[in-house]
């Protein structure tokens, strides 16, 4: 098992939460796992990038030019990683700020999901990252979705630990839209 | 017969090389007996600056450590948090110290290190050969410096004794000179306090020492003498400028 | 079972350190290492060490100086241009044979630069860095387990040469999260410490010191670290292989730049290309005798470096006459992916 995911946003999107969220996740099931914040220029004008390094085996390179799949939560991320994602991988991107209309490529497997909307029916629009962690998971498996609630504890400081039911609520609704979606 | 004079257990056997007049000799006895005046040998850690300054462990019969031009400070930082139990002192002249070495001094006296610095102030470098230090005295002239120090070109003279009693982490902090006997006398006294201060853990003590460099004044002993008291004593005054009471630091 | 851990880099290095017996850690703030002195500013209290947030480089490096002096284990961290102020006391440091751990999270110059991972330190690491005839100890960890495992050793190989071992590591290194083992420290037979400075009871004084003026000293001092230096090359020389048999071309590479190399010689193996990696862990001393080895069997090597060129003179320096050392940079901003790698080592290939 080998998987690459690049995840892209705007700084505030909690974007690097749920990358070492996930990167948790599969250092509970066992897994060999790379988390790298992106860093340097690419931070700059509001950029929030990270990758995480799924593996059962020794991983090489935690940086990734090609992943599997990619998370695009906002416009330019979307101009700067959709041409990226390798032939026949996955894009998830949030339609709350990125049109589906705007992906050209047709070599893809793509799921849109309006994580505003799903966070706001919960009252929280701060949720729509666990909304889209939480549909990811649920069509690439790349975890299971109990350890990947298991690790909100591990991720969060304790004086937040009475937010996590919210959180764990957000994931589920996420993997639920996925369950309940056709892919495009 | 009773000895009256001695040299002090803590100097080494050996007979100075420093210039005929020249005082780091006498400061190197003054610091020397205040550490066998407490019985300090065995637990005493000097710390050497650059210049003239470097022999100390030439002279002193306990462990030295060498530190790089102006570092000292930092240096006795490191070892006196390793061995808090221990008296540890640099000894630095005013290239090394108030020059090159500002930063590390007003740090450490600010973080209010429990340790003991001996500045010995001479208006010159010295061992370099007669170069303008930050402590050179307007219209002095020095090597490098030759027509004599100008404000307008190399600023004034700085006077680091005032200067590390305004910092709060500083404990004790006085100017003394070596020219005249009754000068030495409230020298021998001031050092004395400095090291009481450290094994009190009273915190940071520094003792600037007014001192001639005949050869770098291109003047003879008695001159020089002279020198301190007319020009170095109203430019430098002398006196205690803080010194804080009680048993413990702060 | 071995306990599991998931660590960043950076504070997988600071663990190892505690481990390691460290209890002094001064150090100045400069990005890309913020989290390892935060990390002692926290930890260190708990076990009665001490942390000093030092005035500048100039003076962390001295500090460690004195509490080297005095026997403890010490160290600091900082990012290039704080490594060039400490230059100064990391020659004192070699010259009066003091043990140290400087940590260099290599950003990006020369100047300012950027905060971006690099590895354009390689010569002021491997070639001594500041003034006289010395080195220093360079270990190049690879990952988030050999930032903490290399720390381990760093303390040792400190002590046995006495004298300073710099981790060079970079950015991505030091931020990455990763899984690692969480390794018990196993500590070598170290020589006792019998020149410490501590008061002069019950024996004569000593000095720490690098000044050396009588006649025939200096020469006599040089030639001795001259030995020890050479006593590294025969006894702590590191590096790692990777699918070097039967290759036909071998990547030359370390730390994050080999990391990348490895995927890189993944994709080629899928396409049939028969490519290698040899990995030195310590820069200095340059496992040259292992490379000297392989080159009698390989003929093509490509160094890859993510500056424009500086490891690539000790391969040369290391190879067989008749081996070929190609050369390919990735000038510092963001690290190489491993398909940019692919393309270059196929067209020496």
């Amino acid at each position: 098992m080998y998987h690459e995911i690049i995840m892209s946003g705007v700084g505030g999107q909690g974007i690097m939460v749920i990358g070492s969220l996930l990167a948790q996740a599969a250092f509970m099931e066992n897994l060999n796992v790379t988390y790298t914040p992106i860093y340097g220029v690419e931070k700059r004008g509001g950029h929030a990038d990270c990758t995480v390094v799924i593996s059962s085996e020794e991983i090489g390179s935690p940086i990734v030019d090609s992943p599997q799949s990619c998370i695009i939560m906002s416009r330019p991320s979307l101009g700067k990683y959709g041409p990226r994602v390798k032939p026949g991988g996955f894009l998830l991107l949030n339609s709350s700020f990125v049109d589906p209309l705007e992906v050209r490529r047709k070599d893809l497997d793509i799921l849109s999901v309006p994580a505003l909307e799903i966070a706001q029916t919960l009252g929280n629009d701060r949720l729509s990252n666990m909304v889209i962690i939480g549909a990811f998971v649920e069509k690439t498996r790349v975890v299971s979705l109990d350890t990947l609630a298991a690790a909100l504890s591990q991720i969060f400081e304790e004086h937040y630990h009475h937010l996590l039911p919210a959180n764990a609520a957000a994931i589920s609704k996420g993997a639920e839209y996925a369950r309940n979606s056709f892919h495009q | 017969m009773k000895q009256v004079f001695k040299r002090p257990r803590s100097l080494k056997d050996v007979s100075f090389h420093f210039c005929p007049g020249c005082h780091h000799g006498t400061i190197h006895r003054l610091v020397a007996e205040a550490i066998d005046y407490y019985d300090l040998r065995e637990r005493t850690i000097g710390v050497a600056g650059v210049g003239c300054s470097v022999f100390v462990y030439e002279y002193f019969d306990i462990d030295v450590a060498e530190a790089p031009h102006g570092r000292a400070p930092a240096v006795a930082t490191g070892l006196k948090r390793a061995l808090p139990d221990r008296i540890v002192f640099t000894y630095q002249g005013d290239g090394d110290l108030a020059s090159i070495g500002m930063s590390e001094i007003v740090h450490t006296a600010n973080r209010g290190e429990n340790l003991t610095v001996i500045f010995v102030n001479n208006t010159v470098y010295g061992m370099t050969g007669g170069q303008m230090a930050p402590t050179t005295l307007l219209g002095q002239p020095t090597t490098t410096s030759p027509y004599g120090r100008d404000f307008l070109q190399n600023g004034y003279p700085i006077r680091m004794a005032e200067m590390i009693a305004t910092l709060e982490g500083t404990s004790f902090c006085a100017r003394v000179a070596l020219n005249t006997p009754a000068n030495l006398m409230k020298a021998k006294k001031t050092v004395r306090r400095a090291f009481e201060m450290q094994m009190n853990n009273m915190g940071f003590s520094f003792v600037e020492l007014l001192a001639s460099c005949p050869t770098n004044w291109g003047m003879n002993p008695l001159k020089a003498n002279e020198r301190v008291e007319k020009e170095l004593i109203p430019y430098f005054p002398l006196g205690t400028f803080k010194e804080r009471k009680g048993t413990d630091h702060q | 079972m071995e306990k599991r851990l998931f660590l960043r880099g950076n504070h997988a290095l600071a663990i190892g350190a505690i481990k390691a017996g460290c209890r002094f850690y001064f150090g100045y703030p400069i990005t890309p290492q913020n989290d390892i002195p935060e990390f002692f500013s926290k930890q260190m209290v708990k076990v009665e060490g001490c942390f000093i947030q030092a005035e500048s480089e100039v003076a962390s490096i001295n500090m460690i100086l004195g509490a080297s002096a005095a026997g403890a284990r010490a160290m600091t961290s900082s990012s290039s241009p704080g490594l060039s102020l400490m230059q100064e006391g990391l020659s004192y440091l070699a010259g009066s044979e003091l043990p140290a751990v400087v940590v260099n999270i290599n950003r990006s110059g020369p100047g300012l630069g950027g905060i971006s991972a690099s590895q354009g330190d390689y010569f002021q690491a491997t070639r001594g860095g500041g003034h006289g005839d010395y080195r220093t100890l360079v270990l190049a960890p690879s990952s988030v387990q050999e930032m903490h495992d290399l720390t381990l050793l760093a303390f040792d190989l400190a002590d046995k040469y006495r004298n300073p071992v710099i981790i060079l590591a970079d950015a991505v290194l030091g931020q990455i999260q990763e899984t690692m083992v969480d390794r018990p420290y196993q500590p070598l037979e170290l020589p006792p410490k019998d020149w410490i400075l501590a008061g002069a009871s019950g024996r004569d004084p000593r000095l720490i010191k690098s000044l050396y003026l009588k006649e025939g000293e200096m020469e006599r001092h040089n030639w001795k670290l001259f030995e020890k230096y050479q006593r590294m090359k025969r006894e702590d020389v590191r590096h790692e292989n990777y699918l070097e048999e039967e290759a036909e071309l071998i990547i030359v590479s370390f730390g994050t730049a080999a990391r990348v190399a490895k995927s890189a010689i993944r994709l080629a193996r899928a396409e049939g290309l028969k490519v290698g990696l040899f990995r030195p862990i310590t820069l200095f001393p340059f496992p040259e005798k292992a490379l000297f080895d392989l080159s009698q069997r390989v003929k093509r090597f490509l160094t890859i470096e993510m500056n424009t060129g500086q490891m690539v003179e000790d391969v040369k320096l290391s190879v067989a006459r008749d081996a070929d050392v190609h050369f390919y940079g990735h000038a510092p901003g963001s690290p190489p992916a491993p398909e940019e790698l692919l393309n270059a080592l196929k067209k020496v290939y």
